[in-house]
């Protein structure tokens, strides 16, 4: 294990854009501006310039507010999605310029999790019926008997009684339907895993379920995962390093015991600060002024600036960019490289 | 004496074939100014505990006996005209989707006049002087442009501050929050809950909050019942429950949460899933998935009764104290 972490990242990611097109119609990017017609083509800066490595065998957790670009990230690097710019690498190779035939060995190896386990499983299929196919496919060479045996093998590693096999997706319970959702990721024997909010729709209960399989899955299989989450508890849990992402740009990354012991970002202290704890006994956290913006203008300068209490001129016209810290973790801050912050 | 009493509440669910039971017998008090959480697994009856209060249960839900004492009437038995001088007015509601209350083709200051003109006799003038106080009471910046806007034009987190601002219209002495803030991120999740507790306290509502979250029920409430498979199974002190729980499930849930097991460890799961209504078990409707169960929480449906700091239905629960559960196999 130890050695593997000095490898080659499984998987790096080096300045990734992604931009959407906002105004679909030609007619809809015509615009009147002061008294002119003009035509104008909006864009929303989903990601911007993200640059992350992700190590064999660890979870990467990426964190922040709805809308910061997570999933978009998690789309890019399943090649649902093409990058504007920038690369994505895995085990050494360039996937993002693939072709569809091309990923096709990749899409085995890398397999995604989603918040809604109805998107991975198809509604008219029996439990047994999903989890046949992937086998098959990726095992051609099994027999009849063999694939049961497997489908069998891997309800039971997920605590889905065999028995069950026969029923619908819509007959199982929500936290059933992810863990066969992973059951269905696990049957092709994949490497890393795509895992976006797995568990937010689920019941705390019902989440630590689904977590412990994820945790036993990966010590057994050395799998290594993107875990998307805005649930900061189950990152503390889970994450080996965190990714703070804000309008599509990376705030702080740091192994997680770091992130929680000392944030330096003045976002991840935010963050962090707005998490209500048990012992709790009045909401106390650090306020954090005006709305968030849109990733459709991006800010120029500190894309956090607007909310930050830390900003000063240099904010509003420099991009600040992820510096290390001594203490191994990277941060994007003008007032942490000024110390401006006092430390906690 | 308390400003809302609810005794014996049996919600019942009158279905094609047979008929389930959604709320078991609820009893519950709230004093004038306190807070109290509901918190529960999804399913276990804390919408329909809060909508029955309202009046809002829809067909085929119908309120199956018990009582709900608001300031000395009884909810249960008033007629929908009654009724409509209690909900906005005197106990309000907030809903997790902020457009359950704002209607999208009306500007945000229309229906704030139109909640005041509705229970109040004031010009449209005052009416929005009334409105732009509010909304300056939750923190909603240049109020006055506000009003003129559409719910559509304003963020989430924007939404839910005019609902709480809406909600707080008429002074209401009660307001049923349904989890207010689940939609919402945590930075602004952590703003409202805050602006919710100040506006509480300097008002002297009363709270009921639901919510799945134990860490918002510790910062906001004074008290929390627990409910499982439509009953209460624990309520008391917030402190009290937090700190040292004594139903199983309780424990359960508190032991689920990631922040109470090591980075990395297994983390303490409850087995198998709250059950469908249609399928509660005899005795105690939580002995499948318990830790703790002996045969008779097969047969004995436990009621509540005093025990540590609170009032807990587990028959088991002097033994509890100091043993270590067993094994639980669920399919
Ligand atoms: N297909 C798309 N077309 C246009 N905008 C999109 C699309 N997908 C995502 N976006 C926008 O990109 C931004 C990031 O979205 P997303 O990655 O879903 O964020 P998150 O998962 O962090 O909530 C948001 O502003 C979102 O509205
Ligand atoms: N209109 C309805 N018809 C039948 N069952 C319902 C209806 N509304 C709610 N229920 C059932 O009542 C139970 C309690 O629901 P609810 O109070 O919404 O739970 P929660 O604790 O998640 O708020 C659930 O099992 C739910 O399925
Ligand atoms: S760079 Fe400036 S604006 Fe951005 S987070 Fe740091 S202090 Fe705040
Ligand atoms: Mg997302
Ligand atoms: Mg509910």
């Amino acid at each position: 294990m130890k050695n593997e972490m000095t490898q080659t990242p499984l998987l790096q990611i080096d300045a990734l854009e992604k931009r959407f097109a906002l105004d679909h119609g030609f007619l809809e990017t015509v615009k009147l501006r002061k008294g002119r017609i003009r035509r104008e083509k909006r864009e929303v800066h989903a990601v911007n310039g993200l640059t992350l490595d992700i190590k064999r065998g660890e979870a990467l957790c990426i964190v922040g507010e709805s809308g910061c670009g997570k999933s978009t990230v998690a789309r890019l690097v399943a090649g649902l999605l093409n990058p504007s710019n920038g690369s994505i690498t895995y085990d050494g190779k360039r996937i993002d310029t693939l072709t569809r035939r091309e990923m096709l060995p990749y899409r085995r190896k890398m397999q995604m999790i989603f918040q809604n386990p109805y998107a991975s499983l198809n509604p008219r299929m029996t439990i047994e019926q999903a989890l046949t196919e992937p086998v098959k496919h990726h095992h051609p060479d099994l027999s009849a008997q063999g694939v049961r045996d497997k489908v069998v093998e891997v309800m039971r590693s997920v605590g889905v009684d065999p028995a069950w096999a026969p029923r619908y997706p819509h007959e199982f319970s929500g936290g059933q339907r992810q863990r066969i959702a992973i059951a269905r990721a696990l049957t092709v024997d994949p490497e890393f895993i795509i895992a976006d909010e797995p568990i937010s729709a689920l019941d705390v209960s019902i989440q630590a379920q689904v977590l412990n399989l994820m945790l036993e899955a990966q010590v057994e299989r050395g799998l290594t995962y993107l875990f998307i989450t805005h649930d900061l508890s189950v990152v503390q849990h889970f994450g080996t390093r965190v990714a703070v992402l804000y309008l599509g740009t990376l705030c702080e990354l740091s192994d997680t015991a770091t992130l929680f012991a000392n944030p330096k970002h003045p976002y991840t202290r935010a963050l962090l600060s707005a998490v209500p704890k048990l012992d709790d006994q009045a909401p106390n956290h650090i306020r954090l002024r005006g709305e968030i913006p849109t990733p459709i203008d991006m800010p120029q300068g500190c894309p956090f600036r607007s909310r930050c209490t830390y900003a000063n001129d240099r904010c509003a016209v420099e991009r600040p960019v992820p510096a290390p810290q001594p203490d191994g973790s990277l941060v994007a801050c003008h007032a942490v490289e000024e110390d401006r912050i006092e430390t906690v | 004496m308390s400003l809302l009493s609810v005794q014996g509440l049996t919600v019942k669910f009158a279905m094609r074939n047979n008929t389930v039971t959604a709320l078991n017998d609820i009893s519950f008090d709230i004093g004038q100014g306190e807070r109290v959480g509901i918190v529960g697994e999804s399913g276990a009856g804390k919408s329909i505990t809060g909508f029955s209060i309202l009046n809002l249960l829809s067909r085929p839900g119908y309120i199956a006996g018990g009582s709900i004492m608001f300031d000395g009437q009884d909810l249960t038995k008033l007629s929908d005209k009654q009724f409509r001088t209690i909900r906005g007015n005197r106990i309000a509601m907030i809903f997790q989707d902020p457009m359950v209350t704002l209607n999208p083709v009306l500007t945000i200051g229309q229906q704030m006049v139109e909640q005041l003109q509705a229970h109040r006799r004031v010009s449209r003038k005052d009416a929005e002087i009334i409105a732009v106080a509010k909304l300056r009471e939750v923190y909603i910046p240049a109020p006055e442009e506000r009003l003129k806007q559409y719910p559509h034009e304003l963020s989430g987190g924007m939404r839910q501050r005019i609902v709480i601002a809406i909600a707080l219209l008429l002074d209401p002495q009660l307001i049923i929050a349904d989890e207010p803030t689940t939609a919402l991120d945590v930075t602004i999740q952590a703003d409202i809950m805050e602006l919710l507790l100040e506006l509480c306290e300097s008002n002297n509502v009363s709270l009921i909050l639901i919510t799945h979250d134990l860490g918002v029920v510790s910062q906001m409430t004074q008290r929390m019942l627990v409910m499982y498979a439509g009953r209460i199974i624990e309520t008391g002190g917030t402190r009290e429950i937090i700190n040292d729980p004594q139903h199983p499930y309780t424990q359960g849930l508190i032991n689920a949460l990631p922040q109470q097991t090591l980075p990395g460890e297994k983390l303490r799961q409850i087995p198998g899933n709250m059950p469908a209504l249609s399928a509660i078990p005899p005795g105690c409707p939580f002995h499948p998935r318990c830790g703790y169960a002996v045969p008779t929480c097969r047969t004995v449906r436990p009621e509540l009764r005093r025990h540590g700091g609170s009032d807990v239905a587990c028959i088991e629960v002097e033994r509890l104290h100091g043993t270590t559960p067993h094994k639980v196999d669920y399919a």
